[in-house]
């Protein structure tokens, strides 16, 4: 069955969908100039409008199938077999709802955040928008390769500008870091292209194409490594985690929402397109490796969560732990680990979307992010405290609310992949209630620290605004994943029948790691 | 069975509603009315579950239903599922039972706190969650109402939250919970690895079926039961019980004595055809139990403050009802569970009289004499003391005295001896809480002792009727082990008393015997107490501590199980967690980030005097690369 998006919705949805932001941007800074509201309304409307064209776009959308749907694909540089190709599955489309959604939010959320160049801020955002669907829409190398750099530019501009003090250092950290996987992955592209054009006789950049390509072990070997680095930073996976606490600490809040709810989810994204899509042989082989990191940045991540005493950092350091859920749920390859996965990175975005959110809504008010700063807050800020409370259950894996069920489905793939893995992966999630637990307890409950927090004014409105969606979505999730598992069934069952004929390697190399590990 | 369709989810859902509504309207529309809506669900919850009981009484299968798919994956297919058999129904009817009277009780205790309708919301929460636990048809909506119970504990614990000491204890409840849902949450992922479901009827006829090997059934066991000894506060993880008590009084009642800490005991009896398959479980079970029986015992015998009196207790006495789970007495524990309930519900309300009475106070050595000044506390209280000691005919006795018994009988003649002791030690230790805070000379501060008074009626009714329920609700389980109630939960345990080919005697000569050895222990008890407590006050109590100072020392610290987690696992994740960052994350992978960009600023450097912006330079520079280049081409 062929998804044209002229059958499935009539028009170029993805196209529209992906420059929409970019566009409000362009009308902004040519219209708009020195004119908060109007341009402020203009980023919100955009971003609402390109929320409300992805919703209408699920409408339309096939959850029985692995296919990519509301496919266009027109040529654009014929010599190189470039194509602006662009097409979603289930898992793509579950990304870009993400998107969509945390942009809205984020933008709410900085409606008086910023007092500096703020229509630069807007446009950033928008910007950034544009390139984030982009990746998830990307079907070409090409294609995918420019989204991945455009998003990389208003990111490093959000935190280089209107970030914190240490600023510079963590945007250059945050580039080098992200520059250096940009680089393997164009080395690891051209290697792709340029073998197969020469096997094949014809150049293309088709991610579909490529992916029955079939290559060689030496291209999957080096081919895997170069693609898998590049996206471990992005994730970031232990041990390449460490621009991530900066870029954080430093991030405006809107920079810190999109970072964490989106811009990780991009690594992770780029694993399973071209990781497993290109390389099965060698994706097989590499789970062992991949699961022992992923354990290690559970553990390590929760651990170093526990002691750090800015608030902010802690979040940041939580999501080096979650992140090692959502990588080794991918790499076990059963249906409830890779769903289990994908669903924790649309769990993982709303939740420390939302954890930062507030973190960045009590530094509005406090002007620190100190936790032994604060203390008692509850007092002043009973609303704020509420959400917060709810915010850090769901992160901690609270049944009934989002995180469990990802959490869950994760562990239940290790324990049928390996036990001792999901034993190790336990302890972690004893560990996140406790840095959680620990920091609530010592920024809202006890006695207040600080006589001037009295005064505080608990959440406005419009703060409230960006936190009831969120505080929904975890609620809905945790009682009612279905919908969202719907769209990933198809996707997960396909990634699993790709690595198939490889697996029986991987028997043998989980027995060789288990025996290695002592056994179970 | 048909209308059971529409009352089953109505019955968490009326708590359910009652939370939402209070907790969104509460702060601003309904304030010091909160209570109305909670107590008006709650006793609905118990009028239809009345209702539920009475359908299902003789039934002999359970009656089971999906609400909606809840996680559906592949073979992982977990719904979101009620399940009404008669040990549900028991539940039911103490939680919301049991619940209604305390939430009445709480409208005069917690009267006028600024935080009436937050502490009425989470209430409400609990109840929904307890409920959901007990009427779950799967292990991973046990697991739910698990975890929903431990985070309304939390909650509450922590209720008075400016109070660093509250916040702590909430704090800490939660994790060593967590500890302990560590084994839960592995056990529930063997079930499903092994059985292919969660469902309770699929694993239990899997189970019976033999599919699985003893040693997985022993894992799963060992697994589930760690989850148990967390929440029903088993020693070495029972350290968080006594500081919960930080929480309001009613909330000790409802939570911490009458339901949530019962969950442990209610989870390893629904899997009690799991633990009749592995042997080795159940000794473990029965051995922590009887181990966690006598040592809280004796903690309880040092506690100055009544309400630490009172945790220790229901330790000791969670510690009997695992005892009787040890050997196989299923309806012996879940008997012992239900009177317990009455009984330490009221113990804690009570002793919350007292110290509503006595304007917080909370201390036994600064009571004594309240007996005449607070009649109606007294009394009821004695009525739970008494059955808390296990004194004929009152509730108390008939469940302990069943488990005893089975003990003695199923051959364990340690557990029994270990049991006696501990009662004797619990008469003890009852009755000098007794006789402290109402007999002899009062030792108030004189301003307190003027303000003391009766509490409201809204408080002293729920006094009552625990009290009657703990005179006579032992008779449901009489005569021992072939009761109404042992009758009415046959169908339930019939599959594990198969595997274990338990079958009960008429009552006979021995019963008689250890019933009057029972009986004499525990009069003994009270006897010894009232040596110590009134008839030489002054002298005895220092006089035993000082023949082992060491010993006495080591029972009024608890032993030092804090202090040891303190200074082991405590102190070995926190400084093992800051090495890793301070050396690991910001020496180690830092430093090499930060040493190649140096490397890169100081190749810059070395590099930078070659910019000298003469092309001739330049060109040099590029026909010596280009030499290179085309020499190694023709090389290689």
């Amino acid at each position: 069955m062929d998804f044209g998006f002229a059958d499935q919705i009539g028009f170029r949805a993805l196209t529209l969908l992906t420059f929409l932001p970019a566009l409000g941007a362009l009308i902004m800074l040519l219209f708009m100039r020195g004119r908060p509201s109007a341009y402020k309304a203009t980023a919100l409307v955009t971003s609402l409008a390109a929320f409300a064209l992805s919703a209408y776009m699920l409408t339309a959308f096939h959850t029985d199938t692995a296919a990519f749907q509301f496919q266009e694909n027109f040529v654009w540089i014929q010599s190189f077999g470039i194509n602006y190709h662009v097409g979603v599955d289930g898992i793509s489309m579950l990304l870009i709802m993400l998107t969509t959604f945390l942009s809205v939010i984020a933008i709410i959320g900085s409606w008086n955040y910023v007092k500096d160049r703020e229509l630069a801020f807007f446009i950033s955002l928008l910007v950034l928008e544009t390139g984030m669907i982009g990746v998830f829409t990307a079907m070409d190398l090409f294609l995918f390769y420019v989204f991945w750099e455009i998003q990389l530019i208003p990111m490093y501009f959000i935190i280089g500008i209107w970030g914190g003090p240490r600023r510079i250092y963590a945007a250059i950290k945050f580039f080098l870091y992200t520059f250096t996987g940009s680089v393997l992955m164009l080395v690891a592209i051209l290697a792709v292209v340029f073998w197969f054009g020469r096997e094949s006789g014809t150049m293309t950049f088709d991610i579909l194409t490529l992916q029955n390509a079939g290559f060689p072990s030496n291209i999957q070997f080096w081919g895997f490594l170069a693609f898998f680095v590049a996206f471990a930073i992005k994730v970031p996976m232990f041990p390449v985690h460490t621009w991530l606490p900066d870029a954080h600490v430093e991030a405006p809040t809107a920079g810190s929402v999109i970072l964490a709810g989106v811009l990780l989810k991009m690594g992770v994204y780029g694993m399973i397109r071209f990781c497993i899509g290109f390389f099965p042989e060698m994706t097989v082989k590499a789970v062992p490796w991949v699961m022992v990191l992923s354990v290690i940045a559970i553990v390590y991540g929760a651990a170093v969560s526990l002691v750090q005493v800015d608030m902010k950092k802690l979040v940041a350091y939580s999501s080096v732990s979650h992140m090692g859920f959502i990588t080794a749920g991918l790499f076990t390859f059963n249906l409830q680990g890779i769903e289990g996965s994908v669903l924790q990175m649309v769990n993982h975005g709303i939740l420390t979307g939302a954890l930062f959110q507030m973190v960045g809504f009590f530094y509005e008010r406090t002007h620190t992010r100190e936790i032994k700063d604060y203390g008692g807050m509850a007092r002043p800020l009973p609303v704020a405290a509420a959400f917060f409370s709810l915010f850090v259950l769901g992160s901690l894996g609270l049944p009934g609310l989002n995180g469990f069920v990802g959490e869950f489905l994760i562990l239940i793939g290790i324990f049928q992949y390996m036990k001792v893995f999901a034993v190790i992966a336990s302890l972690g999630i004893i560990l996140g209630a406790a840095y959680l637990l620990w920091m609530y307890q010592r920024t809202m409950f006890g006695e207040l620290t600080n006589k001037k927090w009295l005064d505080l004014k608990d959440l406005s409105l419009r703060e409230i605004v960006t936190l009831v969606p969120l505080a929904a979505m975890a609620v809905v999730i945790g009682v009612y994943p279905q919908p969202f598992l719907q769209m990933l069934h198809a996707p997960a069952a396909d990634i699993i029948a790709r690595l198939e004929p490889f697996m029986a390697q991987k028997e043998s190399l989980v027995h060789m790691a288990s025996t290695f590990l002592g056994g179970f | 069975m048909e209308n059971m369709n529409y009352v089953l989810p109505l019955i968490p859902a009326l708590p359910l509603v009652a939370f939402l509504v209070t907790l969104l309207l509460g702060r601003w529309y309904i304030k010091d009315s909160a209570h109305w809506i909670p107590i008006f669900a709650m006793a609905g919850s118990f009028v239809l579950s009345v209702w539920a009981f009475l359908a299902i009484r003789g039934e002999e299968h359970a009656f089971v239903m999906e609400l909606w798919r809840w996680i559906p994956v592949g073979d992982f297919q977990v719904a979101i599922g009620l399940q009404l058999d008669q040990l549900s129904a028991v539940m039911l009817l103490v939680v919301t039972g049991v619940g209604t009277l305390i939430f009445i009780y709480s409208k005069g205790y917690m009267h006028g706190d600024p935080g009436f309708y937050r502490f009425f919301a989470f209430l409400s929460l609990f109840a929904f969650s307890m409920l959901m636990l007990v009427l779950g048809s799967n292990y991973l909506l046990l697991y739910f109402g698990w975890e929903a119970v431990g985070l309304c504990s939390y909650y509450l614990i922590g209720f008075y939250y400016h109070k660093p000491s509250a916040a702590s204890a909430g704090k800490k409840a939660f994790l060593t919970n967590r500890v302990g849902d560590f084994g839960f949450g592995l056990g529930v992922m063997l079930i499903f690895v092994t059985f292919g479901s969660l469902d309770f009827g699929h694993v239990f006829e899997a189970v019976e079926a033999q599919t699985a090997s003893e040693g997985v059934m022993l894992a799963i066991g060992l697994l589930l039961f760690m989850g148990a000894m967390g929440k029903s506060a088993q020693f070495p993880l029972h350290v968080w019980l006594p500081d919960a008590m930080e929480g309001p009084t009613p909330v000790s009642a409802l939570i911490h004595a009458a339901t949530m800490v019962t969950a442990g005991v209610y989870m390893v009896a629904r899997s009690s055809v799991i633990f009749a398959s592995a042997p080795t479980a159940m000794l473990v079970v029965g051995g922590i139990g009887a181990f966690t029986a006598i040592f809280a015992a004796t903690i309880g015998i040092a506690q100055n403050d009544i309400k630490r009196v009172m945790a220790y207790s229901t330790i000791s006495q969670l510690g009997y009802m695992f005892m009787a789970l040890g050997v196989g007495a299923w309806v012996a524990a879940i008997f012992h569970l239900v009177t317990h309930a009455f009984f330490k519900a009221l113990l804690f309300l009570g002793s919350g009289s007292v110290i509503h009475s006595a304007s917080g106070e909370q201390d036994m050595r600064k009571m004594g004499g309240l007996a005449k000044k607070i009649p109606f506390t007294y009394w009821t209280l004695m009525a739970g003391a008494l059955a808390l000691s296990g004194v004929f005919p009152f509730a108390g006795f008939w469940s302990k005295d069943e488990i005893l018994g089975m003990n003695f009988k199923g051959g364990g003649y340690i557990v029994w001896a270990i049991g006696l002791v501990a009662a004797f030690i619990t008469a003890f230790y009852t009755f000098r809480l007794i006789f402290m805070t109402f007999w002899g000379k009062s030792r108030m501060d004189p301003e307190v002792e003027k303000h003391v008074h009766e509490s409201p009626w809204s408080m002293v009714v729920p006094l009552i009727v625990l009290g009657a329920l703990s005179v006579f609700g032992g008779f449901l389980g009489f005569p021992p082990e072939k009761g109404v109630f042992h009758k009415f939960l046959e169908p339930v345990f019939e599959p594990a008393n198969k595997i274990l080919g338990v079958h009960h005697e008429a009552f006979g000569a021995t019963d008689l015997v250890l019933m009057v050895v029972s009986v004499a222990v525990a009069l003994s008890g009270i006897f010894l107490a009232y040596l110590f407590y009134v008839r030489r006050p002054d002298e005895l109590p220092q006089k035993a501590g000082a023949l082992a100072p060491p010993l006495y020392k080591a029972i009024l610290n608890k032993w030092y199980i804090d202090e040891i987690y303190n200074a082991t696992v405590i102190r070995l994740v926190v400084d093992g967690s800051r090495w890793l960052w301070r050396v690991v994350d910001a020496g180690i992978i830092d430093g090499a980030v930060n040493g190649v960009a140096r490397l890169w600023d100081v190749a810059g450097k070395v590099v930078s005097p070659l910019q000298t912006g003469r092309v001739q330079n330049y060109a040099v520079v590029m026909f010596l690369g280009l030499f290179v280049i085309v020499t190694s081409v023709i090389i290689f």
